[in-house]
């Protein structure tokens, strides 16, 4: 299954043939025509963009990629491995962007919850998602959100009616599985969270075998007034994978919205979190965990924009590199004018396992309103030695103990996750992957 | 158990020990004193493996083997252990998960079976009362936050669960009030047998009153300026380190 890789990307080719075969409500098909035009115009991002100094995405550009107009295969087999069982909910599987009802199963939902494929949505009674695509993602200025609505088609869609509440977690799975060409799988992810409702839904992306792919996901939601969310993006791509997902969320009055992006693998990775505390009262929490190793490349993006009053925000990332792996994390924080007692709290912290990890931090405050609490703070360590010294005077191995201390790194951000399944099955994730430096 | 001889060692660029001669059979305690800097918690380190020491000469056997070959964690589970003076507070790593991580390994080396969790904690619970240890330390995690006289407590506990052949205690009383002290001397007492060597390093006579030595060593400027029964004690007790420091070395 070795892939040939010599033609160049042809985009307009494709979303010409893309445009006929995956059909849209009018008004979507004009969004997608405009988005793949913006795209032209953009191209993809390039270094000289302040928001991609430090993330050279060429690599991206090079390989001719292509979005599959029918459907995938994926063996059971790997399936299997990328589960979470754990979770015990509703579970949709998508194969290269496009859902998968064989492998799929939405029992157990309690009634006032839909959770569908974005096509199958569209072509039925379409009803409020199709209102909604689009409107919180924009494709101005974003290559790549441009480049995924442009071939808009397939995703997931949640919605949860005023007052209902979701107990076990909804598992997302997107799997990127490249056979004899790269493949583009470009989900798109709807959530409409209702009034005092609540719901937490994970987002897997993972790839399978070793050829290249790009995974280039877009997510919407609107959680409204006093609903909560908590929401998990774990990225476990394959080892050619790269990753770019943009989260842009929308916050009622006193709702509250968690974002945990778990970063477990992928040659290059790139979280974008926007998230609009739109609401008097409302709280943010925007984490993240990263691992990088070899040559891989973790960036993390947010923007939280405290557009109302008495709004909280918090963010907490944590990294552990290893070999020649960089990471960068831009953390923004706007506090618009009239958005008074704002508490904003951000921090990155990096473990660097090898001389050869970096890591980029670079906080960005933008605040216009004059009674606001908003901090941030970066570090940048490595593993104690003396630490180090006190485990193996206990008997334990130079590696036991190496691994017990960047675990131990990496389960304070844990910890803060309130669901154990989810808790447990991300530890567990994280034990087979943890860097462990030499 | 132990033979050092003619051990020298560097730190950086630093000399520090100059030629340590020290001979401990098993079930012997051996207390060694000496005024600050003078290279007890060096010499501590050498015999347990500490990074960054750099011996220059001379040799230490334990138990027939080459003992500075060994990485830090073969020591251990050959039976060596370290009180350490400075514990180190280890945030994230809970107390009991370490205690039963370093007790299987130590049984694994030894040919033993793992410990079940129920027998684990039957040891625990055994050897915390020995110490009078408050069980809430079990769960936190390893030293953060404890205060010195009970990461010092710390320290003994897993002695006492680990059960080393050889205990290294580098000023264990320090940080103990004498009640505390009491009940860790106590501890180390009931650990001692004649099958189990402790060197016990330390300032004061009043620890070695508890926890009574077959030997004494002065330790000053890096070398063993005097050795002698447990009265050496008392008499630097009574008049300090200054009578010995130019005095020859006398083994
Ligand atoms: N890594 C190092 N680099 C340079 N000097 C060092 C290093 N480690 C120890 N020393 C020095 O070696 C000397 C001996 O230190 P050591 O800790 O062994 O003394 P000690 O006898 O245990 O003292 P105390 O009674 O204060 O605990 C001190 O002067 C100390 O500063
Ligand atoms: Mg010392």
């Amino acid at each position: 299954m070795s892939q040939v890789v010599t033609a160049a990307p042809d985009y307009a080719g494709q979303f010409a043939a893309w445009s006929s075969a995956v059909p849209l409500p009018a008004p979507l098909a004009d969004m997608r025509r405009d988005a793949f035009q913006s795209f032209e115009q953009l191209g993809f991002p390039t270094t000289r963009l302040e928001e991609w100094r430090f993330t050279n995405v060429a690599p991206i550009t090079k390989i001719p990629f292509v979005a599959p107009e029918g459907a995938s295969s994926l063996s059971r087999e790997s399936l299997d491995r990328l589960q979470l069982p754990q979770l015990g909910g509703a579970e949709l599987v998508f194969v290269n962007g496009r859902l998968a009802p064989d492998l799929s199963s939405t029992t157990g939902l309690p009634d006032g919850v839909r959770v569908a494929g974005l096509a199958e949505m569209l072509a039925g009674q379409a009803g409020a998602v199709a209102g909604r695509v689009g409107q919180l993602a924009g494709a101005a200025g974003q290559a790549f959100t441009a480049l995924n609505t442009a071939f808009l088609g397939d995703g997931a869609v949640v919605e949860v009616d005023d007052g209902v509440v979701v107990e076990t977690p909804i598992h997302l799975l997107f799997v990127t599985s490249p056979d004899t060409a790269p493949v583009l799988s470009q989900p798109r992810v709807v959530v409409s969270a209702g009034a005092n409702s609540q719901v937490c839904l994970v987002e897997s992306h993972a790839g399978t075998g070793e050829g290249a792919y790009l995974s280039n996901a877009v997510s919407e939601m609107w959680v409204a007034d006093h609903a909560v969310v908590d929401h998990y993006v774990v990225a476990r791509e394959a080892d050619a994978g790269y990753h770019v997902g943009q989260l842009v969320a929308t916050l009622g009055r006193a709702s509250n919205f968690s974002s945990h992006a778990i970063t477990l693998g992928g040659a290059i990775v790139r979280n974008e979190a926007r998230v609009i505390l739109g609401g008097e009262g409302g709280e943010c929490t925007l984490n993240g965990l990263y691992l990088g190793t070899g040559r891989q490349l973790v960036d993390n993006q947010t923007t939280i924009d405290h557009a109302t009053p008495h709004c909280d925000s918090h963010e907490l990332y944590k990294g552990i590199l290893d070999g020649q792996s960089r990471a960068v994390f831009n953390g923004k924080i706007i506090v618009r004018l009239d958005a008074q007692k704002t508490d904003a709290k951000q921090s990155n912290k990096a473990l660097l396992l090898s001389e050869g990890a970096q890591v980029t931090t670079k906080p960005q405050l933008e605040i216009f309103a004059d009674d606001v609490k908003c901090t941030h703070g970066a570090t940048v360590g490595q593993l104690d030695d003396e630490a180090l010294f006190y485990l193996r005077s206990r008997a334990l191995s130079e590696e036991q103990a190496r691994q017990l201390l960047v675990h131990a790194f990496a389960a304070d951000l844990l910890g803060h996750i309130k669901v154990g399944a989810i808790r447990e099955q991300l530890d567990a994730l994280l034990l087979e992957r943890l860097p462990v430096g030499s | 158990m132990l033979e050092v001889s003619n051990l020298q060692a560097s730190a950086g660029q630093r000399e520090i020990l100059k030629g340590i001669d020290l001979k401990v059979n098993p079930g012997e305690v051996h207390a060694i004193m000496g005024p600050n800097g003078s290279g007890k918690s060096t010499l501590a380190g050498v015999l347990a493996g500490r990074d960054g020491l750099e011996v220059t000469g001379g040799s230490a056997t334990f138990k027939e083997q080459d003992l500075l070959e060994l990485e830090p964690e073969e020591r251990a589970r050959e039976g060596v252990f370290l009180a350490f003076q400075y514990p180190v507070e280890i945030p994230g790593v809970n107390n009991a998960y370490l205690l039963k991580a370093a007790l299987n390994e130590v049984r694994k080396h030894r040919g033993e079976p793992e410990l079940d969790a129920m027998d684990f904690m039957t040891l625990i619970r055994e050897r915390m009362q020995l110490l009078e240890m408050d069980d809430t330390l079990l769960n936190r995690p390893v030293n953060e936050g404890f205060s010195g006289g009970e990461k010092k407590r710390n320290e003994i506990f897993q002695l006492a669960v680990l059960e080393p052949s050889l205990a290294i205690l580098d000023e264990t009383d320090s940080g103990l009030d004498i009640d505390a002290l009491k009940i860790v001397a106590n501890g180390v007492n009931a650990m001692r047998s004649p099958e189990r060597s402790m060197v016990v390093v330390t300032h004061y006579q009043r620890l070695l009153h508890y926890i009574v030595p077959d030997f004494v060593h002065v330790l000053s400027g890096g070398r063993i300026v005097k050795s002698g029964g447990k009265e050496l004690a008392l008499e630097l007790e009574e008049k300090g380190y200054g009578w010995i420091e130019s005095a020859p070395a006398v083994v």
